[in-house]
C-alpha cells in the first residue's frame, strides 16, 4: 500500500482547526508510550501530567501564572512568524525587558508612587523592543540571518543578567546569594486572589484582544499577512518588507519584555540568575499550536502551561524527571508542524492491488 | 481519415494509413486522472517517422499531461504506449531519452554561469572528455544550421541562442522523436524562420517532431498533421495546411471566438511620459534600462514588443514604482514627476498596474479574492480602508462586480486566488484594475497562458478603457495580440526601447529587426 499526498485546491479550514487537536492527541499517545517504556503505569502518568493540575484551585491559578508569559510572548511571535521573520530570541528579549524594567526599583529605590509600576512596564516593553530590534536591524541592514542572531542574543542577555545579579546589582544584605534586593511594594504587581496570580492576567487578555483586532481587522494586519505570504506581492501593494521586519521585531520584543518585567515584579519580586524556565522558547510552540492566531494562542498557552505543572507533578508523584515535559513540548511542536501538512494536502491510501490493475 | 501532406513540406514519408509497425510512436487510449479531474480522457496519438505533428489546444486542454506521459515524467492510469511497434512503459525521462525521445522545454534548464559545453556535459553520460564533447557540439550545431561556440557562457547569450543549446543538447543523443514545447515563444520572427529550417531538415532525415504551440499561423506553415485537444479529449485530427487560422481556433475553443472591436484612436494629452529613464541592472545577469523615452497619450494603446528577458520586467518595475530610479523627472504620470514615488503614490495619481506574474506578484495565492482586491486598492479612494480598519463588505462588492463584468468563473463566491484557473485569475487581476477606470494602465503579458475566449474579453476591455480616455501601455511577447490591439508599437531590446511607430505601418519583419538589436544601434548612435 502506498500513501499519497494530494494537494487541495484551497486550504482546509476544518483541518486548520483540527490539526492542533490531532497533534495534542498524538502527543498524549506518545507520552503514554514513554511512560510504558520507562516502567511507569501510563494511565497514572497521563493523569498526573494532564488531569491532576486541573483538580485544585491553587494549581489552576498556577496554570494562569505560567500561561501569562507564554501567551504574551506567543502573540508577539505570531506577528513575526506571520510576516516571515523568524525571531527565536524571545527568551533574550524577555530577560532584557525584566532588566530594564527592574532598573526603576533598583536604581531609584525611593521613587515609590502609583506611577512606579506602570513606568516599569513601559521600561520593560521598551527594553525588550530595543533588544528585539537588534536582529531586526542586522537583517534589514546587512542581510544577517535573524534565526542565528536572535538566538545568539539570548545567551548574551542571560549571561548579562547573571553578571548583574552576581556583580553590580547584588543585594549587599543578601548573604552573598546572587540576587538583587526585593522590590519595594510600589514596584510589585497587584495580586488577584491569594495565589501568585496578578493583574498580569488581565493585561494579557487585553493584549490578546488588541492583537486579535489588529491582525483580523486592520490594514496593518493585512500587511503582515501579505508580506509573510508573498513578499513580491507585498511590494506590489506598496508595503515595505524592511519596515515590517523592524515592526515585527519591535512588537514581539516589546511583548516579551512586558512578560519579563511582569514576571519579575509579580511572581519573583527580584532579579536572580534564572527568571524563566524557557518561556521564550516554549512560546514558539505556543504560537504554532495556536495557529498564529491570538485567541488560539491563548488556549495553546494554557495547554503548554499544563505541561509545566504536569512535569512537576510526575516528578513529585511518580519520580519521573520533569525534563519529560520539555521532551513533550518538543514532540508537540513536531506533531503540530507535521499535522499542518493536512491543511493543504489530502491523504490518500492507494492499495498496491489497484496500482497493479491500472498498469495491466 | 482525411489526411494529406502538403507536397512542399513532405519528405515523401506518408504519415497515416500505414501499418502500425511503420509508426514511430503510438499512444492508445491514454487516461490520466488527477483526483477528480481527468486531464487526459481516452487520448490516442500516432506519429510516423519524419513527421512534424502539431499538438494544439488551449491551456488546460491536456497537452502538457500527454507530453509528460510520453516523456516519462508522468505515468498514465490507463492506456498503452507503443514505440517502434513494441509496447513500452516509459518510467522516467531518462528511460525516454534512452529510447530516443528528446524534449526541448519552454523554460530552459541551463546554468547561467556555466559554458555551453559544461551545460551539455551535465546532461550527457559521464566519462566523455570535454574536448571531445566540445567538438561534437560545434560539429552537430553547425550541421543543423544552429552554430554554437562550446566555450560561450550562457549568461552572455541571447534567448534564441540559449534555445539552440537546448536543441543541440537534445540532438547529441540522436533522438528519433523530439518534443518541442512552444519553441517560438522566445524567438524573433527571423529566429523562428531559422528554427523551422532546422526542424524541416531534421524531419527530412526521419526524425519525428511533436510540436506544441498555440500560434496557429506557424502550425499551418510548419506542420504536416495536427491533433487538437479540448478538455482532455482529442477533438480533431487534421491537416493544418488545409485549415485556416480561424477554423483551427474554432476546433481548439469549440465555438467561434469573438473578434475584438476597435475604433480609431483619438490621441489626447500625454498621461505617461518616460523621459530618458535609466535603471541599472539588479543582478549580474539582468538587463539595464538605457535612456528609455516613451509617451503614452490618453485614448491610445501603445504596445512594447520584445523577446523575453530584454528588460520588460525592469521597465514594468520602473513604471510601477517597485524600483525607483535616479531622477524623479524620468517618469511622469499626468505630468507629475513620480520617479521617486512608490507604487501607491502612483496609484493615487490614477495609475494601475498588472504584472506578468499573476500568482505571487499580482495576487497572493493563499488569500481570498476580496483580500486581493485590497492588495492593490487599499491606497486609492475606493473606501476599502476607513481609519485603519478594513472594510470587507466593500471588498466583497468589488469582487462581485469584477466577477460579473469579466465573467470570472469560480466555485465559491470568494475563493483563494490559487484556486482559480490561470485564465480566470488573469481576468480577475485585469478586471480589478480596469474596474477603477485608471487614467493610466500598464499591463504586462495581458493574456499569457489565457484561453482564446478569455483573451478576447481582456483585450476588448483594454481597448474600451483606452477609448474612454485612459492611456494603456501593454508589454507583450505575443505579436498577434499586439497587432490586434495596439495603436502604436515600440520594441525593447537589451534595455533599449525603439521609437514607437504606428501599428498601421509597422510590419512583423521590422519588429523582428528591432528585436534583433535595431533599437540598440539607434540608441548608441
Amino acid at each position: 500500500m502506498r500513501i499519497e499526498l494530494i494537494r487541495r485546491a484551497e486550504q482546509s479550514r476544518r483541518m486548520a482547526l483540527l490539526s492542533p487537536v490531532i497533534a495534542v492527541g498524538l502527543t498524549v499517545v506518545f507520552s503514554a508510550a514513554v511512560f510504558l517504556i520507562s516502567g511507569v503505569d501510563p494511565l497514572a502518568g497521563l493523569y498526573q501530567l494532564f488531569i491532576a493540575p486541573l483538580t485544585d484551585a491553587w494549581s489552576l491559578s498556577e496554570l494562569v501564572v505560567k500561561a501569562v508569559p507564554l501567551v504574551l510572548i506567543g502573540v508577539g511571535l505570531a506577528v513575526c512568524y506571520l510576516s516571515n521573520n523568524w525571531n527565536i530570541g524571545a527568551e533574550g528579549q524577555f530577560t532584557i525587558g525584566a532588566i530594564t524594567g527592574s532598573m526603576i526599583p533598583l536604581l531609584l529605590p525611593d521613587f515609590q508612587t502609583p506611577f512606579t509600576l506602570p513606568l516599569m512596564l513601559v521600561a520593560g516593553i521598551l527594553g525588550g523592543a530595543a533588544y528585539g530590534l537588534i536582529p531586526g536591524l542586522l537583517k534589514t541592514r546587512f542581510g544577517a540571518n535573524e534565526i542565528l542572531t536572535s538566538l545568539m542574543l539570548v545567551y548574551v542577555a542571560t549571561l548579562f543578567l547573571d553578571w548583574l545579579v552576581r556583580g553590580p546589582w547584588r543585594d549587599p544584605m543578601g548573604y552573598g546569594f546572587p540576587q538583587t534586593e526585593r522590590f519595594n511594594s510600589a514596584a510589585r504587581m497587584i495580586m488577584l486572589g491569594d495565589g501568585r496570580m496578578s493583574v498580569s492576567a488581565l493585561v494579557t487578555l487585553v493584549v490578546v484582544a488588541l492583537m486579535a483586532v489588529m491582525l483580523a481587522k486592520t490594514l496593518k494586519g493585512f500587511e503582515i499577512k501579505v508580506l509573510g505570504a508573498s513578499p513580491r506581492a507585498g511590494a506590489f501593494a506598496g508595503f515595505s518588507a524592511k519596515k515590517m521586519t523592524l515592526f515585527a521585531f519591535a512588537i514581539s520584543g516589546g511583548l516579551a519584555g512586558l512578560a519579563g518585567i511582569m514576571e519579575v515584579s509579580g511572581v519573583i519580586g527580584k532579579l536572580q540568575p534564572s527568571i524563566s524556565p524557557g518561556y521564550g522558547f516554549a512560546a514558539i510552540i505556543v504560537a504554532f499550536l495556536g495557529r498564529l492566531n491570538p485567541v488560539g494562542i491563548l488556549i495553546a498557552g494554557l495547554v503548554l502551561a499544563l505541561t509545566y505543572l504536569g512535569g512537576e507533578g510526575i516528578q513529585v508523584a511518580l519520580g519521573v524527571s520533569k525534563r519529560m515535559s520539555t521532551v513533550l513540548q518538543g514532540v508537540l511542536l513536531f506533531f503540530v508542524l507535521a499535522c499542518d501538512t493536512l491543511i493543504l494536502y489530502r491523504v490518500r491510501f492507494i492499495s498496491s492491488s489497484r496500482k497493479a490493475g491500472a498498469h495491466a | 481519415m482525411n489526411v494529406s501532406i502538403d507536397p512542399a513540406l513532405s519528405d515523401g514519408r506518408a504519415a497515416a494509413g500505414e501499418p502500425v509497425a511503420a509508426r514511430l510512436l503510438e499512444a492508445r487510449h491514454i487516461v490520466k486522472r488527477f483526483g477528480d479531474n481527468v486531464a487526459n480522457d481516452d487520448v490516442s496519438l500516432a506519429l510516423a517517422p519524419g513527421e512534424i505533428h502539431a499538438l494544439l489546444g488551449e491551456n488546460g486542454a491536456g497537452k502538457s499531461t500527454l507530453v509528460k506521459i510520453i516523456y516519462g515524467a508522468l505515468q498514465p492510469n490507463e492506456g498503452e504506449i507503443f514505440w517502434k511497434g513494441e509496447r513500452v512503459t516509459i518510467e522516467s525521462p531518462a528511460a525516454a531519452r534512452k529510447l530516443g525521445i528528446g524534449m526541448v522545454f519552454q523554460h530552459f534548464s541551463l546554468f547561467d554561469a556555466l559554458t555551453v559545453a559544461e551545460n551539455i556535459a551535465l546532461a550527457s553520460p559521464k566519462g566523455v572528455p570535454m574536448a571531445e564533447l566540445s567538438a561534437a557540439i560545434e560539429k552537430v550545431s553547425a550541421e543543423y544550421g544552429l552554430p554554437l561556440k562550446a566555450n560561450d557562457r550562457i549568461a552572455d547569450l541571447p534567448v534564441g541562442i540559449r534555445q539552440r543549446v537546448e536543441i543541440v543538447r537534445c540532438l547529441l543523443q540522436s533522438p528519433d522523436l523530439i518534443i518541442m514545447d512552444e519553441p517560438t515563444s522566445v524567438l524573433t520572427p527571423q529566429e523562428a524562420d531559422q528554427l523551422f529550417v532546422t526542424l524541416r531538415r531534421l524531419a527530412s532525415e526521419g526524425c519525428a517532431i511533436l510540436y506544441i504551440s498555440h500560434r496557429l499561423e506557424e502550425v499551418r506553415e510548419l506542420c504536416h498533421r495536427a491533433t487538437v485537444m479540448r478538455r482532455g479529449k482529442v477533438v480533431a485530427e487534421t491537416d493544418p495546411t488545409r485549415e485556416t487560422v480561424a477554423s483551427l481556433a474554432r476546433l481548439m475553443v469549440g465555438s467561434e471566438v469573438a473578434a475584438v472591436h476597435r475604433a480609431p484612436a483619438q490621441r489626447g494629452r500625454p498621461r505617461l511620459t518616460l523621459d530618458g529613464l535609466d535603471l541599472p541592472s539588479k543582478d549580474p545577469f539582468g538587463v539595464a534600462l538605457v535612456d528609455v523615452k516613451l509617451e503614452v497619450a490618453a485614448g491610445e494603446i501603445v504596445a512594447i514588443a520584445g523577446v523575453a528577458g530584454n528588460g520588460q520586467g525592469e521597465l514594468f518595475d520602473a513604471i510601477s514604482g517597485e524600483r525607483l530610479g535616479e531622477r524623479a523627472a524620468a517618469v511622469l504620470i499626468d505630468e507629475v514627476a513620480v520617479g521617486h514615488a512608490g507604487v501607491n503614490a502612483r496609484r493615487k495619481l490614477g495609475a494601475a498596474f498588472v504584472p506578468e506574474e499573476r500568482l505571487g506578484h499580482g495576487a497572493v495565492p493563499g488569500l481570498p479574492l476580496s483580500d486581493n482586491v485590497v492588495l492593490t486598492r487599499h491606497g486609492t479612494a475606493d473606501g476599502l480602508v476607513a481609519r485603519g480598519l478594513m472594510r470587507f463588505a466593500r471588498a466583497a462588492e468589488i469582487v462581485a462586480f469584477v466577477t460579473e463584468r469579466f465573467d470570472v468563473r469560480k466555485g465559491v463566491p470568494d475563493p483563494e486566488a490559487r484556486a482559480l484557473s490561470g485564465g480566470n485569475l488573469q481576468k480577475f487581476v485585469v478586471g480589478r484594475e480596469v474596474d477603477r477606470v485608471p487614467g493610466l494602465l500598464v499591463v504586462s503579458q495581458p493574456t499569457w497562458g489565457v484561453d482564446a475566449g478569455a483573451a478576447a474579453v481582456i483585450r476588448q476591455s483594454l481597448i474600451d478603457l483606452a477609448r474612454s480616455g485612459s492611456a494603456v501601455l501593454v508589454i507583450s511577447q505575443d505579436l498577434d495580440e499586439i497587432f490586434e490591439i495596439a495603436d502604436r508599437i515600440a520594441v525593447i531590446s537589451r534595455g533599449h526601447l525603439s521609437e514607437p511607430e504606428p501599428a498601421a505601418t509597422m510590419t512583423r519583419e521590422r519588429i523582428g529587426l528591432l528585436m534583433a538589436g535595431g533599437a540598440e544601434k539607434k540608441g548608441a548612435a
